[in-house]
């Protein structure tokens, strides 16, 4: 899957090419997909958590980071880096811009550090500021994240604290360093409903006064929808539809998404007078096995109603994402 | 008559650091053929209610008092022997999430299923296989699947073995505690119209968990919501999801992001629910409540009958109106 990340940046921070998604600076992009689709691992690999067996991830660093990056000797082209070939040395400096926010707030504190260590951790790790300094700015991300009054929440320790109150030290530790990219990996799924709302406030708020740019990895279409400017549906590995949120959702064109938006449950009490309409068929095959052509169409009821033409092309052929309108891409035989 | 009547049950877990008040005087009743759905955030009680109802909460947990009465016999009490000759599998049985706690990963699912009839149905082992061929088919799954190992299924595979397990004794109720939660969504859209299906099909009862609000309203005719071991408001679903009486009920399905329809404004609501230790006097939801008034925190409101089988507990029922 990491072949679709071919990253081939305009006047964008960073983008994954091969018509894939092009990220635009201070935008909530979304990845949406169901589990084994690539979304987490397409995250990692922006974090350079792991390394792509194939393609380029172009990303434009600050000046500042730029100059660093220089004085290592890392090649430029056109103002970007690739980040696939930097080493683990260049990427302690792309670190400071390059952030996360995990999905469990009860595993990724560490549970032996107060809410200020864990906040303070990424200045302590870069070498920022003295203690006077940090604290100062421990205390502006902890109001900044709605921990308050920020004395109470400083010696605390993560046992102490519930999910939601966890999951804003986390934003607070990631937003410390004035990132310029922040790949969120379903940071509310563990939350309960009625607080969800809340943190992805929080998590549009601060990026918005700070000019950050959120990689928003969820499972759920619906909540990508409240916190999202584009998104991009993958399917097992590969990115089938993207574009304007609101487009995507209100006019899904590829059968999956259509599919994906089909099964949602919405709490209507007049569902439960009829069967859900689910057209798709079966359940998620192996990534090992994939189909020639598309590896929709095993799933795809689109293509049992194709004609023999399009039949051939999505049996033999995988699809590349075209565009459809403004702002709009499917990768579909059927719909191109 | 209704099959089942719970009175003002109460589940406690007595804690080395206090007691834990996880279900705190819940009442209800199921009819025949009917679908109660269950709906609440994490720590409101109603996995523990489920664990209750068919005798199993888990230590240092115990029902405190109250009664469960299964079509005029009151089960707490009875002994573990008892429940699991007489009461389990057969009068009530369970459909887990995620199918962890039915499925061992050392035997086959024909295996199992057939040890499950033999045991708990007195079925032949000749009997049995013929009976789990016949419940294979009757949740979709192809008859192969009776010689796989559990974890050669899939998510969705491996939750309609159990649902299969569930019905294998024409139990009285089924119990489906958060039966989808581990699921992505396009299985999980397909459990539950399997679900949908068997409930019409053989008119089951069904109590059917879930802190997932659109999952409940595929199924239930009827919603209880839970907040802090107390049930807040319970009616039919048409009245409950779409004019509810408590502000909290209305607050959750305000916070629900929708895929249909205007976006709007997803709402949330402020805090967290209370420590069930030492829950807040008064109603337990009004430090959270934006409609609270001075009375709330110092009278506990008790389910008021709204008409049409709507109760609502709070102490503004009937004067807060709601639609969503």
């Amino acid at each position: 899957m990491i072949e679709v990340l071919r990253f081939r940046p305009r006047r964008y921070v960073y983008a994954v090419n091969n018509v894939s998604f092009a990220l635009r600076e201070g935008e909530v992009f979304c990845l949406v997909g169901e589990s084994g689709c690539g979304k987490t691992t397409t995250g990692r690999a922006l974090l350079g958590l792991v390394k792509p067996t194939g393609g380029r991830i172009l990303y434009r660093p600050s000046r500042e980071l730029a100059e660093r990056l220089g004085e290592l000797g890392v090649v430029f082209e056109d103002g970007f880096v690739d980040l696939v070939s930097l080493g683990r040395r260049e990427w302690r400096l792309v670190r400071r811009e390059i952030q996360v926010v995990y999905q469990d707030p009860y595993s990724s504190l560490n549970p032996r550090f107060t809410v200020k260590r864990s906040v303070e951790e990424p200045l302590i790790i870069h070498g920022i500021g003295d203690e006077e300094w940090r604290d100062r700015r421990v205390r502006e991300m902890l109001e900044a994240v709605r921990l308050l009054p920020v004395s109470e929440y400083l010696e605390r320790y993560p046992h102490e604290l519930s999910g939601g109150q966890r999951q804003r030290v986390a934003i607070a530790r990631a937003f410390i360093l004035n990132p310029r990219l922040v790949v969120a990996d379903e940071p509310v799924s563990m939350l309960d409903v009625s607080i969800r709302a809340e943190i992805l406030e929080l998590l549009v708020s601060l990026k918005s006064r700070l000019g950050t740019t959120i990689v928003f990895i969820t499972h759920d279409l619906a909540t990508a929808r409240y916190v999202c400017d584009r998104i991009a549906v993958m399917y097992l590995g590969s990115i089938v539809e993207v574009g304007d949120a609101e487009k995507v959702i209100r006019e899904p064109l590829h059968p999956y998404t259509r599919a994906l938006i089909a099964a949602i449950p919405e709490p209507d009490p007049a569902n439960r007078r009829r069967m859900r309409e689910l057209p798709i068929k079966g359940e998620v095959p192996s990534a090992v096995d994939l189909p020639r052509g598309c590896s929709f169409m095993p799933r795809c009821v689109v293509y049992d109603r194709a004609d023999p033409r399009i039949k051939r092309l999505c049996e033999e052929r995988r699809p590349g994402l075209a565009r459809v309108a403004r702002d709009h891409w499917v990768a579909c035989w059927a719909v191109s | 008559m209704p099959l089942l009547v719970v009175e003002d049950l109460r589940i406690y877990y007595f804690t080395g650091r206090g007691v834990v008040r996880a279900v705190d005087g819940v009442s209800f009743s199921l009819e025949p053929g009917e679908v109660l759905g269950i709906a609440g955030e994490s720590g409101c009680g109603k996995s523990t209610l489920a664990w209750g109802l068919i005798g199993l909460v888990p230590p240092p947990g115990r029902i405190v008092s109250g009664r469960i009465v299964l079509d005029g016999v009151d089960i707490v009490g009875l002994s573990e022997d008892v429940l699991r000759s007489r009461i389990r599998w057969k009068r009530i049985s369970m459909i887990f999430q995620g199918a962890m706690n039915t499925l061992t990963p050392v035997y086959t699912v024909g295996r199992q299923m057939v040890e499950l009839l033999r045991v708990h149905g007195g079925f032949s082992e000749r009997e049995a296989r013929a009976r789990v061929l016949e419940l294979l088919d009757s949740v979709g799954l192809e008859r192969g699947i009776f010689d796989r190992y559990p974890h050669e299924l899939s998510g969705g595979q491996k939750q309609r073995v159990t649902i299969a397990m569930a019905l294998a004794l024409d139990p009285d109720i089924v119990i489906a505690d958060e039966p989808t939660t581990a699921l992505d969504v396009v299985v999980q859209a397909q459990i539950l119209n399997l679900l949908k299906r068997l409930q019409r099909e053989k008119g089951i009862s069904f109590i059917l968990i879930s802190h997932d609000l659109g999952v409940i309203a595929e199924l239930a005719d009827k919603v209880m919501v839970m907040y802090a071991g107390r049930v807040v408001e319970y009616g039919p679903a048409d009245i409950v999801l779409r004019r509810p009486g408590h502000p909290y009920t209305y607050m959750l399905l305000r916070a629900f992001p929708r895929i249909h329809g205007p976006r709007g404004r997803l709402e949330y609501i402020p805090g967290a629910p209370p420590d069930l230790r030492s829950p807040p006097p008064g109603c337990r939801f009004h430090p959270r409540c934006p409609f609270r008034v001075e009375e709330c925190s110092v009278r506990e409101p008790s389910l008021r009958d709204l008409g049409g089988g709507h109760y609502v507990a709070c102490i503004r029922a009937g004067e807060l109106q709601f639609s969503v």
